[in-house]
């Protein structure tokens, strides 16, 4: 048992829903309690969709329980097969109905359907949403691009002469982050390469298409999280190539194009030495110095996490100062960049720890999830969100893609923006005494109403008045080691916010290294001089 | 699992016969466990612990609407595979979290361990957990238990479920009393109005559950009398009459009207004069019925259809029939307790159509023929509905903003005329 307040991802057929809802001519029967349905107001309410999902949810009850659930669950089917008419549906248990084991993938068999339907086995209790989106996703592939697979054995034909190579866009589901936009922005970079897109799934995609995923020369996997496994098994069953990298970021991006121009020949040069984003020179400016070594903390999905902490550091000249995921399958991968880093992996669905870990390094700035928006709040830091889990706010109304080159101008004006700007930190710096410099006002480009909490949007006022926000942050709590003289507390209070916990930490693991019993002004501007900025 | 006989449904005199349209299919509508958002700001120290699935965790920051991210006072023991292989190994892992949590929030004094449909199916006795657990941290936490489960509540009914499972542990009251109770979660500020108006008329002793805090819980016993300030409270009704309180039958106080006859019924029965009612009320009174004028205009023959959601909407329905002239086509309700609510129903019209349950694809073809001017309905539908040119209201509004009382009575019937409003203003 494992306690939880909040959670980065929902439970597996959560995952099933955003692949139903993502497309067309699909229908979900999932077997469920009442109450299931709340489900439904995550894409009706946050992704703001016209339409309820697909979904048709059993509704059993407690009083049903001794009886014939597994007829409701037919009776369920065949309703909605007859009032939905889809292509093809999936069928499947939530978490209570896994536990009563009525098979709906056996019995939507027995009712012999006229449309595939593919049964999913989501374990609830021990896999989450990413998992059951990865696996819905492939079992869909499989079911209904299978029945085209060649022979195995059978190499792939060579593209015929003078016909465009051909891509399928791979992973975008509803209630994904930014995946609306990315499908455009990758859509018009390969067509720029003279790529044709074949095929983009789940994304507004019919079952039927599914069956022409093998026709394409290549697999463009968009999101790992949900479309690795099934980018995997096309490759075993019609030899289709993937790309590996996910093109966020500028580097990325060209490292991206040189993939796709080496799996399908087309000369991607033109496309890379242009310069198609406007982040290379922005962050070349100088009045770009400023995010020189700003110190980040960055938590995600392991897509966006691994993506926006090689932007951080090599295209805005941050310092990664954490690095973690809650995409416990990506693990590896995310230990091993953050060895690069120079720091550990934090693999975590607790966002306890993840605020704990945030403490610990005091960063400056955050590129996290909604969770760590909040928790960002809380510590007063700026923070910019970069993955799902999402909120109304991560669909904005203007195009805001994160990949290619439009993606890398959105990286660069979202991240700067939460950022005390350049000048406003030197003279923060220089008049602490300065009453309006106080620790309860923000940065002066978020308004004085922002006080104390930079990135706070002001229709979320009510909700941070509840009282257990007034708790002070850890960094505030010396550990009784060391005592500070009164000097020595009145000077560090001049020191910025947004770095005061830093500096605490480092004079009084100075002073303990040196076994100093007091901390006075001296020992601050010695520890200064010893640690650096 | 929570008590569920069925309540006795004696014909109230006046009550009206009404067909009754029952359906069974999908329900579009929460669980009980959502109750909990509102209800662990209410009562202040305590803790609600669900012992759930990750959905049930999923559901509690999705219902919240956006993520309410202080550390709140509930969380969810996440049950996994090895929970689920034995239930002595539940019980022992449930210990373990129950120990973690009250060290480290030692300000908890009340934990309700909250049953869902997992827990629910695989028969875990969070009664006997309960017990168990009250072994060890009593006095200092008290450790109750009810079920949320959606394969036994709807929405509010777990409200209802949480306020039952105190009654059995409320203090005996002193006899003869002259208490009054009020019963079901208000806004601090509608408490606090009500309080000063029934010490106005005369009636002291007026206490409310569920108290802010565990320690100032009411005492009840044989004399006792309580009003219903929220309609979906059919078990704590039960539970009550058990501890010998006297249940008095009212409309429930929404508007300027239904406040006033909500207070008059209390005011009855405590002896006091009509004269020194009508003191008391008339200027609050006279400023609610001043407020709904405001909006009798915009909403008058305005034609209404309710989708099942809280109970609340038999008296919602009254309420804008009878104060402000509007016209309800049909008034769904999850649950329909006909004794509690014959004195709304004998104030709907005729030819309204009362639903109970839900089929939400049959009800939305009903909703579809009728076009009415304004549906109330739960978030999955709203948006969708709005697409198809129907104007809604957000039903989980009405549970979440202070409604009740006459100082309120204007903010609720703006909540109606809001979303007309709106369609006439934008131009795009």
């Amino acid at each position: 048992m494992q306690l939880t307040v909040w959670t980065y991802e929902g439970p597996p057929h959560v995952g099933a829903m955003r692949i139903a809802t993502a497309m067309k001519g699909l229908h979900y029967v999932l077997h469920a309690p009442q109450g299931d349905t709340y489900a439904d107001l995550l894409f009706t309410m946050i992704e703001r969709r016209k339409e309820r999902p697909p979904v048709t949810y059993t509704t059993f009850q407690a009083r049903d329980l001794g009886k014939d659930t597994a007829e409701l669950f037919q009776t369920a089917a065949r309703d909605a097969y007859e009032r939905f008419k889809p292509q093809a549906m999936i069928v499947g248990a939530s978490c209570t109905a896994e536990l009563i084991q009525d098979d709906p993938g056996g019995l939507s068999k027995a009712m012999d359907l006229p449309i595939p339907v593919v049964p999913l086995e989501l374990p609830s209790y021990s896999k989450k949403e990413n998992w059951g989106a990865s696996e819905t996703f492939y079992q869909l592939v499989r079911g209904i691009a299978g029945a085209y697979a060649p022979e195995p054995g059978t190499e792939r034909a060579p593209r015929p002469e003078g016909q465009r190579p051909s891509a399928n866009l791979l992973g975008p589901t509803a209630l994904g982050f930014r995946h609306r936009d990315d499908v455009i922005e990758i859509t018009r970079l390969l067509g720029r390469l003279g790529i044709d897109v074949n095929v983009v799934a789940p994304l507004d995609c019919q079952p039927a298409e599914l069956a022409k995923l093998g026709d394409a020369d290549f697999n463009v996997v968009m999101y790992p999280e949900i479309a690795q496994t099934a980018a995997n098994w096309l490759k075993r069953a019609f030899k289709q190539p993937m790309t590996k990298t996910v093109p966020i970021g500028v580097g990325a991006t060209k490292q991206f194009i040189r993939e796709i121009a080496e799996i399908t020949g087309v000369d991607g040069d033109a496309l890379i030495e242009g310069e198609e984003s406007r982040l290379p020179w922005y962050s070349r400016s100088i009045d770009s110095t400023y995010l020189t070594g700003k110190r980040v903390f960055v938590f995600g999905d392991a897509t966006h996490a691994l993506a926006a902490a090689k932007a951080a550091e090599t295209e805005m000249g941050f310092k990664v100062v954490g690095l973690g995921t809650y995409s416990r399958e990506f693990a590896r991968d995310v230990r091993a960049a953050a060895n690069d880093y120079g720091v550990e992996a934090l693999i975590t669905d607790d966002y306890l720890e993840v605020e704990q870990a945030i403490i610990d390094a005091a960063p400056e700035l955050v590129l996290g999830t909604q969770m760590e928006r909040h928790i960002a709040k809380r510590l007063g830091i700026g923070c910019a969100v970069i993955s799902a889990p999402v909120h109304v706010q991560d669909y904005p109304a203007r195009y805001s893609p994160q990949m290619g080159f439009e993606g890398a101008n959105v990286l660069f004006d979202t991240w700067v923006h939460p950022l005390v700007m350049g000048l406003e930190e030197h003279l923060l710096g220089m008049f602490r005494d300065d009453f309006e410099f106080s620790d309860e006002a923000g940065p002066s480009h978020h308004g004085h109403a922002a006080a104390n909490r930079p990135a706070a949007p002001a229709q979320e006022a009510e909700q941070i008045t509840v009282p257990e926000l007034v708790h002070e942050p850890a960094i505030a709590a010396a550990d009784g080691a060391c005592a500070w003289t009164v000097d020595a507390e009145q000077e560090l209070k001049k020191i910025p916010f947004f770095v005061r916990g830093k500096a605490r930490r480092n004079t009084e693991s100075y002073a303990a290294q040196n076994g100093l019993a007091e901390i006075t002004l001296e020992t601050l501007y010695d520890a200064k001089a010893h640690f650096g900025r | 699992m929570n008590e569920l006989s069925p309540i006795q449904t004696g014909q109230a005199p006046g009550c009206l016969e009404r067909p009754v349209l029952r359906e069974r299919g999908q329900r579009e509508v929460f669980c009980g466990l959502t109750g909990i958002i509102w209800l662990h700001r209410k009562i202040q120290d305590a803790f609600f612990l669900i012992v759930g699935s990750r959905t049930c965790a999923h559901l509690m920051q999705s219902a919240a609407g956006v993520m309410i991210f202080a550390e709140p006072r509930f969380g969810t023991a996440i049950m996994e595979e090895k929970d689920l292989a034995g239930l002595a190994d539940a019980n022992e892992e449930l210990d373990k979290v129950v120990a973690r949590l009250l060290e480290r929030r030692p300000d908890i004094k009340l934990l309700f361990l909250v049953g869902s449909c997992p827990s629910e199916v695989i028969k875990l006795d969070l009664a006997r957990a309960a017990q168990r657990l009250s072994g060890t941290y009593a006095p200092d936490v008290r450790i109750l238990n009810y079920s949320g489960s959606g394969i036994e509540t709807t929405f509010t009914e777990g409200e209802d479920a949480c306020l039952a499972s105190l009654v059995p542990d409320l203090p005996e009251a002193d006899t003869p009393t002259d208490d009054l109770l009020i019963v079901g979660a208000l806004a601090d500020v509608v408490e606090d109005q009500f309080t000063r108006l029934f010490h106005a008329l005369g009636i002291n002793n007026v206490s409310f559950l569920p108290a802010r805090n565990a320690a100032s819980m009411p005492a009840v016993g044989p004399g006792t009398r309580f009003l219903l300030a929220q309609p979906f409270l059919t078990e704590t009704s039960r539970a009550l009459a058990r501890r010998g309180a006297v249940h008095l039958p009212a409309t429930f106080p929404l508007g300027a009207e239904g406040t006033n006859a909500w207070l008059k019924t209390a005011s009855d029965s405590f002896g006091i004069s009509c004269d020194h009612f009508h003191e008391v009320t008339a200027a609050p009174a006279a400023r609610a019925r001043l407020a709904l004028d405001r909006y009798r205009e915009q909403l008058a023959g305005k034609s209404l259809f309710f989708f099942p959601d809280s109970q609340l909407e038999i008296p919602l329905a009254r309420f804008l029939h009878a104060e402000l002239g509007m016209m309800p086509l049909e008034v769904g309700t999850p649950f329909l307790n006909k004794q509690l609510m014959a004195p709304e129903l004998d104030m709907l019209p005729e030819k309204v159509l009362v639903s109970e349950g839900q089929d939400v694809d049959k009800q939305l073809d009903r909703c579809h023929a009728q076009r009415p001017d304004i549906t109330v309905c739960g978030l999955g539908l709203a948006n969708p509905l709005e697409v198809e040119g129907l104007t809604t209201k957000w039903s989980i509004e009405l549970v979440f903003t202070p409604i009740q009382g006459y100082e309120q009575a204007g903010d609720l019937a703006e909540l109606f005329a809001r979303p007309l409003v709106r369609r006439t203003r934008l131009e795009v």
